[in-house]
């Protein structure tokens, strides 16, 4: 590559990541500049809105809550979707697009047309089992099942999972060995990308929670917001903040170590030439 | 170099009884019946589809048999679930677990079997040392070339002392020098170690290079299980004879008990053949040439249209005009006779195998 078609290119990058970045960061900067704003037009700056966030207990509770469900969550989706991909990959490939097509289709489907449907359950859930909001977990799952699906696929593909397990049970893994030991290390990756997309997911939920009567994260900032606007705003700040750290232990986390030179295949302790072994060779001209 | 004394002559006989399976409308194997010798190495040879990985597969658990019994050490195991059946494999695919390195993934089978700690060292080392990778102990799959991958995998297969080696195709991802070098460094861990081994493979000389004895198979069964020699010289059926080795299709016609080809009559392995057209398949070895004297046109009168030097000896090949003939000669032989020169054939008179198929008739 020539000098300048590289400097060409160092320029279109630098100007990629940096339009990026203003798209990205302008709005949360603005966001936090205006949770910083005071109460009339000449008053200074301050910080309230933020303190306001540990003041309000509501607020603190839903805080709570929306990370209870996005742990309970991103749980319950590994555990229900990794087994049950491993094993339609393994013994029944031919389900493999079924099962595809049924973990995207609550994508299709709008937020409202789901709760709908799913109110009677969640009527049904509240009287006999529990009224608390971590029941929404039930249906939260549902809701990250497109996004964890496409995330768990992408590293499943990466890996050769029948070899793989098919040589650890020949060496005497049992199928939770196989999973814990064998699968979940060689697709971390994958897996905690699967989980941020949930806790994403789950973070900015407002519409089930809403309708179904409950208070997460998001149902709280709209109610913060009628009384108080600077604090909603922040939290939606921290909020996103909390994904940024997030994204950012992903990238850290998972990556390969430092690869080494292969070793040549020539360094056998077994020295011999190689046999020309003639008739032995090919087969018959058929 | 040594190897652990639990680790060494435990050879156990191993025998497949009428194993059928069958894969929707395919027919997989149609009653496999085996036994092999307590530390024998076996070697299934036979083209794709013939059935031979089934077999590898339904021995070490990885598949259930329609019908049919498997047994190793005189204990029935054929519903005994893949990872309680103490047998281990080398794959086709590389199989390290790529988050472990190669000392971790040979100890990986003794953890499972509850091995202390300092025992699980001791003869995780051993084993790598029997692989001649003692110094890459500590590298990840992704650092190791092919070849040693297949080696730590048969490193970690004997740490967990198999009673049973099974190796499906562990050479065809290779090159073809490393493949020549680590097959004979299979056999020789195998012979170490003495465990019964079935090797599988599509290709004839590492067959017939490695094992002990060597199963033909073709379409779901087994046509012949005999000696490497005896597979080679004595095929026992025209596709085994056509499988092993080269083999020249002579058109020729079947006259009490002797195939009559190109006016040479060579005796038949199956005397008692009924007599009619047929193709008498004839090894290269069984053909010499004569160049000297006139050479008027015959049915064995052809001109050489290729010499291929493979060492020690060389393959003519000749155009006989209707059809194509390979002879091995000593290569001092077969120097005398370059291309577009006119020879005539001769064929030693020994027993061949005739072939009856729709090839017969056409190639006169």
């Amino acid at each position: 590559m020539s000098r300048s078609r590289r400097l060409k290119l160092q320029v279109f990058r630098t100007a990629v990541f940096l339009v990026m970045g203003a798209f990205f960061l302008v709005p949360i900067g603005a966001m936090f500049e205006f949770s910083t704003r005071g109460n009339s037009v000449t008053a200074p700056r301050n910080l309230d809105a933020w303190t306001n966030i540990l003041k309000t207990p509501d607020l603190i509770d839903a805080i709570t809550a929306s990370l209870e469900l996005a742990a309970i969550t991103s749980i319950a989706m590994l555990v229900l979707l990794l087994p049950t991909m491993v094993w339609v990959r393994l013994r029944l490939p031919r389900l493999n697009r079924i099962v595809e097509f049924l973990s995207l289709l609550p994508l299709t489907i709008p937020a409202i047309a789901l709760v709908v449907g799913l109110f009677p359950i969640s009527r049904w859930m509240r009287i006999n089992i529990s009224d608390s909001i971590l029941m929404l977990s039930v249906f939260y799952v549902i809701l990250v099942m497109p996004y964890s699906y496409r995330a768990l696929d992408a590293g499943l593909a990466a890996i050769d999972i029948k070899t793989l397990s098919e040589a650890a049970r020949s060496l005497g893994a049992g199928w939770a060995t196989v999973m814990l030991r064998i699968i979940v290390p060689n697709m971390s990756s994958a897996i905690l990308n699967a989980c941020l997309l949930s806790v994403a997911v789950v973070l900015g939920e407002y519409t089930f929670a809403n309708l179904l009567t409950y208070e997460n994260l998001q149902v709280a900032i709209a109610y913060v917001g009628l009384v108080s606007a600077g604090t909603s705003i922040a939290v939606a700040v921290a909020a996103l903040l909390f994904a940024f750290v997030l994204l950012m232990i992903l990238s850290f986390v998972g990556r390969p170590p430092v690869p080494i030179a292969k070793a040549e295949d020539a360094d056998f302790q077994v020295s011999q030439t190689v046999g020309l072994s003639g008739g032995l060779i090919g087969r018959s001209g058929r | 170099m040594t190897v652990g004394a639990a680790a060494t002559g435990r050879g156990v006989e191993v025998r497949l009884e009428d194993l059928q399976r069958r894969y929707a409308n395919t027919t997989a194997l149609a009653g496999l019946t085996l036994t092999m010798a307590p530390g024998e190495l076996v070697a299934l040879l036979g083209p794709s589809g013939c059935g031979k990985t089934t077999a590898l597969r339904l021995l070490a658990g990885l598949e259930v048999p329609d019908s049919g019994k498997v047994v190793v050490d005189n204990v029935d195991i054929t519903n005994v679930p893949a990872n309680r059946r103490g047998i281990g494999m080398v794959f086709q695919a590389y199989s390290l677990f790529p988050h472990m390195t190669a000392q971790q993934n040979v100890a990986f089978g003794l953890s499972l079997h509850k091995v202390n700690a300092a025992e699980r060292k001791r003869r995780t080392d051993e084993m790598l040392e029997l692989v001649g990778l003692s110094r890459y102990a500590n590298r990840y799959a992704h650092q190791l070339s092919g070849g040693q991958q297949q080696r730590v995998a048969l490193a970690r297969a004997l740490a967990i002392q198999p009673t049973v080696l099974l190796l499906d195709e562990p050479l065809s991802a290779l090159d073809a020098k490393v493949r020549s070098r680590l097959r004979d460094e299979i056999r020789r861990v195998q012979l170490e170690v003495g465990t019964t081994t079935l090797f599988v493979t599509h290709d004839q000389e590492e067959a017939l290079a490695i094992a002990d004895r060597v199963g033909v198979m073709n379409a779901g069964r087994l046509e012949q299980l005999d000696s490497p020699t005896a597979i080679y010289s004595k095929p026992a059926t025209p596709f085994v004879a056509e499988f092993v080795g080269l083999t020249n299709r002579l058109a020729g016609e079947v006259r009490n008990g002797e195939v009559d080809v190109r006016g040479i009559r060579l005796p038949l392995v199956q005397p008692e053949a009924a007599n009619g057209p047929a193709v008498a398949l004839v090894r290269p070895e069984n053909v010499s040439l004569v160049a000297d004297g006139e050479m008027n046109a015959g049915p064995l009168v052809g001109t050489v249209i290729a010499v291929s030097f493979l060492g020690a000896t060389s393959r003519v090949t000749v155009d006989l005009g209707d059809v194509i003939v390979m002879a091995q000669l000593p290569t001092s032989e077969a120097t005398a006779h370059t291309a577009g020169t006119k020879v005539r054939l001769a064929l030693r008179k020994e027993p061949v195998l005739i072939a009856r198929d729709e090839k017969a008739s056409s190639e006169a």
